[in-house]
């Protein structure tokens, strides 16, 4: 007799850990023939909250991580999708990509996130500044994470959208929540276990899935959350992600883009979430004074 | 260390110093300075200031004019056109039409008009600091030495890359974006003119420029000197009036850019209000800086770096150190040297060269801190303001402290935007960070000890964009200027604030 | 008196200075400044080739400043060496002018406690009001504070009634941190005033380092209400100078201060451009230093 198949459970991603929604509410995902090909959770505010209490409290750690350390875990990352190759694409098939498209999409996000990686511990000494004050002072400006970043990812890219978020976002030390794609939502799990498996700390990256329509009010209107990216085409939904992040003056960032162009991937995206901190300290002049302003 | 016995002489000295030398009495030592005025009758000043759009004084549409005060005396100064959204309509229009050959004028011959602008500041120096304190009531020492030198170097700091902009951002070729429309505020009326149009005319826009409806007049004479600086007309159009004239230009539709200093309520009406567009906002609005002192460190010098950073500009700077924290076992002394230094603080009339504090910019302002004023006493903290003498005429307040204060006191969460200082002891750095971080605001910061590792330790995680570290309220062009969290975002100073004004 | 190791911002300290300076004092308050500046005058002359003529004519000048304008003071004191006390005691006998003495192995200091001892006996038997010593600098900055301490007290018993004036040599301490240090192990250790400098190398007197000494006076007032003088000497030639310490002190220490009795210019010329300026208040015109005796 021929081994049944274990199916697999889609739950969320949250501080690390793979809890179902608190709702305990589903929705059916269907390939493009209608058939169901798994039941996703249907993801609520209080995910969506609890997701963000995971955010906040992993925001320390890894900003405060060494940006080397930052970029070996990301380059884990690359390891471990390489490693789930054939998995990946067996999902963006079932999902209704071509075999060829598939195995183009997960080449490009492996390279994306080696790319990302070597970005960690680089990208400061580019948009860092000394700053020649015209007094005794020295005077410097470097990038700090902005914080707590909410997501609406690509709808129309299972894997590639996905990724080439969440990559610059965590690169420059902050933290996400993302709702994944509601048609394509497959590979977002998927991409979870992959950053469980890396050595990612819980919380830095949390995944939902569900229904923009119910969530990007909360996604805008949280008062913890510093930053905001919106990746759909929805004008309506964009329009009051941007009114609702006024609340506590969020960041707010509209990314409709195509990930397969070689140009959507630049440190651009890491500086967009990105605080500039600048920092004085006088210099003592020994043995010459008098009034120097 | 050895001790020994001193002789301990006290001398008791008459109220009245005098000369002991000759046992005559000769003369009377100071007990306030004389007047010291700075001189006024070499400025011009128009009564009546109109429009300034398209390289001409325009009358406004609507042929109204308001009445523009000196808070020292609350008597008028000079007329000032009232514009409205129709004439924000022809300004935007003119600015849209010179973006046309603006941007794609020469960058380095962009920049000789900016370096144009900023010698003519420096030449009619003077001129600009008298104006600037009788219309915003700061005092002349401040205007003369900080303000109008600090604005003529933004402008020559951003002229200078008008022809550089391809090497600002790596492996990205900046180009203008359009039409800026930028609203300042009223504390520091020409500096903010200036932090605003120098970026914008270096990296190729054309701004409308809307002043604070209290001080206007420093920018209409800035609007002089651009036009005889040979701009090209509709580069840069200044109109003056109320709030509905911000609305205007904010949702003005051929408006590519908003540039917003001010307080944090209308900023987020502003965020929200283009929301759905594509306009690119920069918001720098209030702030509720912590300043704190370890036992550590430089304790004289930290002191004034107190007193710099409440007192500068009469506490009306979104960047003031508002939050005292002092470690509790210097505590006593700190206060005592403040309450000290406080005392010899000269209140009084803004054109006096001694004056430290000058006059509240408005009777509304005046309310609003003296409303904070009664606030905190009715929450039970402990006040103090130095006897000293202030003018009965105009808008004045005493620098004002208010100690034993916590963080749950409405004085120490809320902006007050006045001379006042609330003082929190803390006892542990991990305390103290905590407390500084615990407030929606994010602009500044003040970190007073002697000890390096320390001083980093304070600097990486208090969570605001600019740090001052054993000093306070220092300004540079080359240095960037913005806040975290609801304190706005986007920079300005630097090569960042180059970055709001351009696309890729 | 808590000896504690005070830190002091040298930038911090400048720009308090930088502040004091954009103080513009005016018509009524500039007179009063500059003749309380000139009372507060110890007229100098210490240099090798004096001789008692030189002191007898510097003598004159100090009681008789400009006798063509009224209402001037005289200066607070002379400044001479050991061997011309008597001379100088002699010239202003029938005045209120004080005499100070250096002493000490003025201006270096190198020498032994027996000599330093007796230099002060000589001056102050031949009649000196006031003692001006020199610290140890190379003691001091070695780490020996305990001799530097020591030594002031052995000078101090020395002095008898004349007030000791304990010089610093800011010069060549080099931080501000070393100024405050010094200055309060001299007024621990029995200073009745701490004077900044021997004017016999640069830099002398600066408004840094005598706002530093100011504060160090203020700290110890306000833990045990004992005054102490304050000296800042050599490099202050301009009455526009002096006016700028006067504003440091009125607003450092107060009014209390501001009488020669707790405060003196070490100066030599300084009085001279005071004078130039009383002249112009009184002619109403730019004065010249033709109409103004040298000594």
């Amino acid at each position: 007799m021929q081994q049944l198949e274990i199916l697999k459970t889609y739950k969320l991603y949250i501080g690390g850990a793979f809890p179902r929604t608190e709702s305990g509410r589903f929705y059916k995902l269907e390939n493009n023939k209608k058939e169901v090909i798994a039941n996703m959770c249907l993801s609520s505010r209080k995910d969506f909250r609890n997701a963000v209490v995971a955010a906040r409290k992993a925001f320390e750690g890894w900003s405060g991580r060494a940006a080397f350390n930052r970029g070996q875990i990301l380059y884990r990352i690359a390891e471990m999708l390489e490693g789930r190759k054939a998995q990946f694409i067996e999902e963006l098939i079932l999902q209704g990509a071509s075999k060829a498209s598939a195995e183009k999409e997960v080449r490009l996000v492996i390279d994306r996130c080696v790319y990302y990686s070597g970005w960690c511990d680089k990208y400061q000494q580019l948009f860092g500044t000394v700053n020649p004050v015209a007094t005794s002072h020295f005077n410097f400006s470097v990038p700090e994470p902005t914080g707590v970043v909410s997501v609406i990812a690509d709808e129309h890219s299972s894997l590639l959208g996905l990724v080439s978020v969440i990559m610059p976002i965590i690169a420059g030390g902050n933290t996400c929540i993302v709702l994944a794609s509601e048609t394509k939502p497959l590979c977002s799990i998927t991409f979870a276990e992959v950053l469980a498996t890396s050595d990612l700390p819980g919380g830095v990256v949390n995944i939902l899935t569900g229904k923009s329509k119910e969530l990007h009010t909360h996604f805008a209107s949280h008062m913890d959350v510093n930053a905001i990216i919106y990746c759909r085409e929805n004008m309506e939904e964009a329009k009051t992600i941007a009114e609702l992040s006024s609340l506590n003056v969020k960041r707010s960032f509209m990314w409709q883009k195509d990930w397969t162009k070689a140009e959507n991937e630049n440190p651009y995206l890491i500086i967009d979430l990105q605080e500039i901190k600048t920092t004085w300290h006088p210099i003592e002049n020994i043995g010459v004074s008098g009034a120097k302003y | 260390m050895a001790t020994t016995k001193k002789n301990i002489i006290k001398k008791t000295v008459s109220k009245k110093i005098v000369s002991t030398v000759n046992n005559e009495k000769l003369f009377v030592a100071w007990e306030n300075y004389a007047p010291a005025p700075e001189s006024s009758d070499h400025i011009q000043l128009k009564s009546q200031y109109d429009l300034f759009i398209n390289g001409k004084f325009v009358k406004p549409l609507s042929k109204e004019y308001y009445d523009t005060i000196n808070p020292a005396t609350a008597k008028k100064i000079a007329s000032v056109a009232k514009g409205n959204e129709k004439d924000i309509d022809v300004a935007v229009k003119a600015a849209n039409k010179a973006f046309e050959s603006w941007s794609i004028t020469e960058p380095k011959e962009r920049a000789k008009y900016i370096y144009r602008i900023a010698r003519m500041i420096q030449e009619r120096a003077r001129e600009f600091s008298v104006i600037e304190t009788m219309n915003g009531g700061k005092s002349i020492r401040e205007s003369r030495d900080i303000d109008v030198p600090l604005a003529a170097n933004h402008f020559f700091y951003y002229a200078g890359w008008a022809d550089k902009l391809e090497y600002a951002f790596p492996n990205r070729n900046p180009k203008p974006i359009g039409v800026a429309g930028q609203i300042i505020p009223w504390n520091f009326p020409l500096l903010m003119a200036a932090w605003k149009l120098a970026p914008a005319l270096a990296t190729g826009n054309t701004v409308v420029l809307k002043p604070a409806e209290s001080t206007p007049l420093t920018a209409l004479k800035l609007a002089e000197i651009i036009q005889e600086s040979g701009l090209p007309d509709g580069v840069v159009n200044i109109v003056t009036g109320f709030g509905d004239c911000g609305a205007a230009l904010v949702n003005h539709p051929q408006v590519n850019k908003i540039a917003f200093t001010g307080s944090t309520p209308v900023g987020k009406y502003i965020q929200k209000a283009i929301a759905g567009t594509t306009k690119k906002v920069t918001l720098e609005l209030g702030g509720k800086a912590a300043n704190i002192i370890f036992d550590d460190a430089p304790i004289d010098q930290a002191v004034e770096g107190i007193v710099n950073g409440i007192f500068f500009n009469q506490g009306h700077v979104c960047c003031a150190g508002s939050r005292l924290f002092i470690q509790e076992n210097v505590a006593e002394k700190v206060i005592k040297k403040l309450k000290d230094r406080m005392k010899t603080l000269i209140v009084g009339d803004p054109m006096d060269k001694n004056t430290d504090i000058g006059a509240i910019n408005s009777k509304e302002q005046l309310d609003k801190i003296n409303h904070y004023i009664k606030l905190g006493q009715k929450e039970g903290a402990e006040i103090f303001q130095p006897e000293c003498e202030i003018p009965s005429n105009g808008f004045f307040c005493k620098p004002t402290l208010f100690i034993g204060t916590s963080q749950s006191h409405r004085i120490v969460q809320e902006e007050i935007f006045g001379p006042v200082l609330t003082i929190q002891t803390f006892r542990t750095i991990e305390e103290v960070i905590e407390k500084a971080n615990n407030i929606p605001y994010g602009l500044s910061a003040g970190v007073w000890t002697d000890k390096g590792s320390k001083i980093f330790n304070l600097t990486t995680k208090l969570r605001a964009g600019v740090i001052w570290a054993n000093t306070y309220n220092k300004f540079d062009p080359t240095s960037p200027f913005g806040g975290y969290k609801e304190s706005g975002f986007g920079r300005e100073g630097g090569v960042h604030g180059l970055l709001p004004y351009v696309k890729f | 008196m808590k000896f504690s190791n005070v830190t002091i911002d040298q930038v911090g300290v400048e720009e308090r200075v930088a502040r004091f300076n954009t103080r513009s004092i005016k018509k009524e308050s500039k007179m009063q400044g500059m003749l309380l500046a000139l009372s507060m005058i110890d007229l100098t002359t210490l240099e090798g080739k004096d001789t008692a003529g030189k002191v007898k004519q510097m003598c004159y000048k100090a009681m008789h400043l400009a006798d063509d304008i009224e209402g001037l003071p005289t200066v607070a004191a002379v400044c001479v060496y050991p061997n011309h006390v008597k001379t100088a005691k002699k010239a202003l006998e029938n005045s209120n002018v004080k005499i100070a003495s250096v002493a000490t192995a003025f201006p270096s200091g190198n020498s032994s406690r027996k000599i330093k001892l007796e230099d002060v006996k000589i001056a102050v038997t031949n009649g000196a009001d006031e003692v001006d010593m020199v610290i140890s600098r190379g003691e001091f900055l070695a780490g020996n504070y305990n001799f530097v301490f020591d030594e002031i007290a052995a000078i101090k018993e020395a002095c008898g009634v004349a007030r000791l004036k304990v010089i610093l040599e800011t010069g060549e301490l080099s931080t501000l941190d070393n100024v405050r240090k010094a200055s309060d192990i001299a007024i621990c250790a029995g200073a009745d005033f701490i004077k900044t400098s021997t004017g016999k190398i640069q830099p002398a007197a600066t408004m840094p380092v005598t706002l530093v000494m100011l504060q160090a006076i203020k700290d110890y007032y306000d833990e045990t209400e004992i005054m102490i003088g304050m000296k800042p000497a050599g490099g202050i030639s301009t009455s526009k100078q002096a006016l700028q310490y006067l504003v440091m002190l009125y607003e450092t220490l107060g009014e209390k201060w501001m009488t020669n009795e707790w405060f003196r210019f070490g100066a030599s010329s300084l009085a001279n451009d005071i004078l130039l300026q009383l002249g112009k208040e009184k002619y109403g015109v730019y004065y010249s230093g033709d109409y103004i005796s040298k000594d």
